[in-house]
Order: C-alpha cells, then structure tokens, then sequence
C-alpha cells in the first residue's frame, strides 16, 4: 500500500527477445532476457524503448504478462495506425534486443500473499494482460482466494490467452461476453458486459470482495460504475484504461 | 549506447508537425484518453465546493456558484501524460490559481490537491502560480465530462497531467513537499515533461 514502493531509480537495460508466441491473429508475446531486472508484482508495467538506425527513438508502457519470478513477458495488441505495436507483433524475432525499464507502478497490482478477498477480475479486450499475471502468480502462490474472471472480447478467436484460460478449474471460473460473433450453440454471453451480466458474475458485496477491471475506457467506465451500483466501496474497484497503461 | 532495433524504422511525423513542441518519449495523440485508479465519481455542482486549507483550517471555501463567479479564462495549452500520449491545443475556462490564493491570503511553499474519490497529487506553490495553474471547468467548449474530471479539475500543463488532479476539491498549503497519490507508488516528484521526469530518480 501507500509508502511502501521502493524509490529504486529505474534505468535502462538492453533485453533480449527470448521467444515470441502468436496469441491471436493481432496480439503476440514476447518473453524477454533482462539481465538485471529486480523482479516485479503482478499488475505492475515495463517501459519499452525501441531505437532507429538514426538514432529516433520511440517508447511505451507495456502491463507485464508474467507472474512475478517468471521471466519478463509483454503481450502486445497491434494497432492499426501504431508505430511501435505493429513492429512488435510483425519485425520483432528471437534474439533482437530492445531496452526495458520497470517495473512500474505499483497501485494496480496484487499480491498473493495478503490477499483475502475474493478477487473479480474484469477484461476488456487486451485488458487481459495483467490478468494473466495475477492469475499465474495466485496459481504459483497456492492461495486458496477464489477468483472470477469476467472476459469482454469480440469473439472466440479473439480471445488471448485462450489455452491456459481453458485450463482454469474449480476456484477460478471465467466467462466470457462475446460482443461482435459466437460460435453457433453459444450459451454464454453475447453483448457487452451490462448490469444484470454483472450481477450474475460479480461477487456479492457480503464477501467483501476487491475488483480489478482493466481494458477500454468505456468497458472500464461501465464495470466500474456497475459495481459500484452493486455495492462495492470505490477503494475495492481499481481500474486500469489502455490507450495509455501504466499508472497515471 | 542503445541498441539498434533491426528493423524499426519509427515515425518521425509528430515532431515534423509540431517541432518543439512534444516532449521526449510522447507522441501526438488526438483522441482523449482517459485515465484513473478507479471509479469515476459523480459529484453534482450543488453539492460541490472547492477549499484551500492549512494546518487544519478551511482559510477559504468556495461553492460552485461562487467559483463560477469568479473571471474565468480560456486557456489554449499541450497536455502530456506521462503514459505518453501527448494532446496538442487544447481548450480549457477555468479559474486562476492565483486568483483563488489571492482571496484565501494564502502562503505556502508546496501544495497537495486533493480529489474526490481520495485521489492527492503534489506540486510546488511557484507551479501553480504565475498564471500557470487552473482550476478548469470547461473543455473544448462544453462543461467538463466526469470521466475527464469533471465538474472541475486541476489544470497545469506544464507539468506531466498526473499533476492536474481530476475531480478537484482543494488545495492543502504546506511547507514541505508531500508526496501525493502517484507520487508514492514512485512517479516523480515534479513531473517535468521536457526534463522526462517520469519516475522517481529520473
């Protein structure tokens, strides 16, 4: 919590691309090397610089992907009109270097080892990104705290991280809301989160839950809202909008 | 020495539009993202007041109509966001800083705004003076969104947009510098955009 973030000056360090894993048509991973990287929480961010021959150099604000004790990963969204993200999910292979910096931020994040909470995780689109970080670092930690995770997405072939979501049993449940296509025989969700989908996966306020929604600011702003509208105190609703990740 | 990202060839346009005008690490954005640690709260005008204290003490309260009788002015500024989107001309009215320390007799050496929702950032009393802070009500003409920050935000564009406090309510006077809410989870203490000052220590 507040005054225990640690004043580290962060600087620069070249990475190394380890590996790359194509998650859907537009979205890649990127594991990296970071030779001195102090480790991070999960929820937390990594800024990325990327240099041109001439010297032109062009920075972002990733969420990291991994769980804490895993090596760095980023998973990247690309935009159409973007000048860093279609690099990265097109020219980017095993073994180039780009310079990282982080972790950063540290009001977004969630830790194993004081949570009590059952935890609500709220995505939109490429909002899953931190998600998967919590998730890998509840699942490494062996905490018994129950996790709903409520997955916004256009359809099915969009949906990022789709194996190791699949693989989500027993005190992790996930639903999807498809907004634009579903398979035939779909009976999940179509459309976007509204109030009664809300209702039905968000934890009752008795449990005194805490809320995590992360994605585009109209699905962050309709989540967030709603649970408030439930009952949640705003202090359990962190919020994370991308366009722009990374705190501030 | 940095690498050299084989392969990456950027996108010099930004600066070639508006040379002098983006800070290092930003690029031009022309939409209007949004960002905040949580719910947007939705504070009505008839509930609203803005108050600058000190040591405890209310020295001055303004409600909505008293804030908005007061001479505004249309501001013309670039905003950056240390998550480094930058918005190039854009329109705000709102009140002076000054004008509000002026009626509240007020001396200080720092301030820490503080925000519906229990949002705080901080900034030195020379930052928010010398007709270099607002307290803005109005965007691009319209009276300003709640997701943007309304009914009024912190306006003071020279420094990272952290620092314009959304969902203003007052201003604390202190003596010292105190971190605010960003500021202690180890964003800069300042927040120079042109400097880079994006993180404690830069």
């Amino acid at each position: 919590m507040a005054g225990t973030a640690v004043r580290r000056r962060l600087t620069w360090q070249v990475a190394t691309v380890a590996a790359v894993c194509d998650e859907t048509a537009t979205v890649r991973t990127i594991e990296l090397r970071t030779p001195d990287w102090a480790g991070h929480r999960a929820g937390q961010h990594v800024d990325v610089r990327l240099t041109a021959e001439d010297g032109y150099t062009a920075e972002r604000s990733y969420s990291i992907a991994s769980a804490p004790g895993e090596p760095v990963a980023i998973t990247v969204q690309r935009l159409a009109n973007g000048e860093v993200s279609p690099y990265l999910t097109g020219e980017l292979r095993a073994g180039d270097e780009l310079e990282v910096r982080g972790p950063i931020g540290g009001y977004f994040v969630w830790d194993a080892d004081d949570a009590t909470r059952p935890l609500l995780l709220a995505a939109g689109g490429s909002g899953i990104v931190p998600f998967r970080s919590i998730l890998r670092h509840r699942a490494r930690s062996g905490t018994v705290v129950p996790v709903r995770l409520l997955y916004s997405v256009r359809s099915l072939p969009d949906v990022i991280y789709r194996g190791e979501l699949d693989q989500c049993t027993g005190s992790v449940s996930v639903t999807y809301a498809l907004t634009r296509q579903a398979p035939p025989g779909w009976t999940g969700h179509r459309g976007r989160v509204d109030a009664t989908l809300l209702a039905d996966v968000a934890w009752p306020v008795s449990r005194e839950p805490v809320a995590y929604v992360c994605g585009p600011t109209a699905f962050v702003e309709t989540v967030a809202e709603g649970l408030v509208r439930l009952g949640y105190p705003p202090q359990q609703v962190k919020t994370e909008r991308f366009g722009g990740p990374g705190g501030p | 020495m940095s690498p050299i990202s084989r392969g990456f060839h950027g996108r010099r346009s930004d600066e070639a539009a508006a040379p002098g005008r983006v800070p290092p690490g930003q690029y031009v954005t022309h939409d209007f993202p949004v960002l905040s640690a949580g719910p947007t709260p939705h504070t009505r005008t008839e509930a609203w007041t803005f108050s600058i204290r000190q040591a405890g003490d209310v020295l001055k309260s303004w409600t909505w109509q008293e804030m908005r009788a007061l001479s505004a002015e249309t501001v013309t500024a670039d905003i950056h966001c240390v998550t480094r989107w930058s918005k190039l001309d854009t329109q705000w009215e709102g009140v002076s800083v000054d004008i509000l320390l002026e009626q509240a007799r007020a001396e200080a050496a720092y301030v820490l705004a503080f925000s519906d929702g229990g949002y705080t950032t901080n900034l030195p009393i020379d930052d928010v003076t010398g007709g270099q802070a607002w307290v803005a009500f109005g965007y691009d003409g319209k009276p300003l969104e709640a997701e943007h920050g309304g009914p009024a935000r912190l306006l003071v564009p020279h420094l990272y947009f952290w620092k314009s406090a959304k969902w203003v309510r007052g201003l604390e006077l202190l003596d010292h510098d105190e971190a605010g809410f960003w500021e202690t989870y180890g964003y800069h203490m300042y927040g120079d955009p042109w400097r880079e000052q994006r993180y404690a220590g830069d």
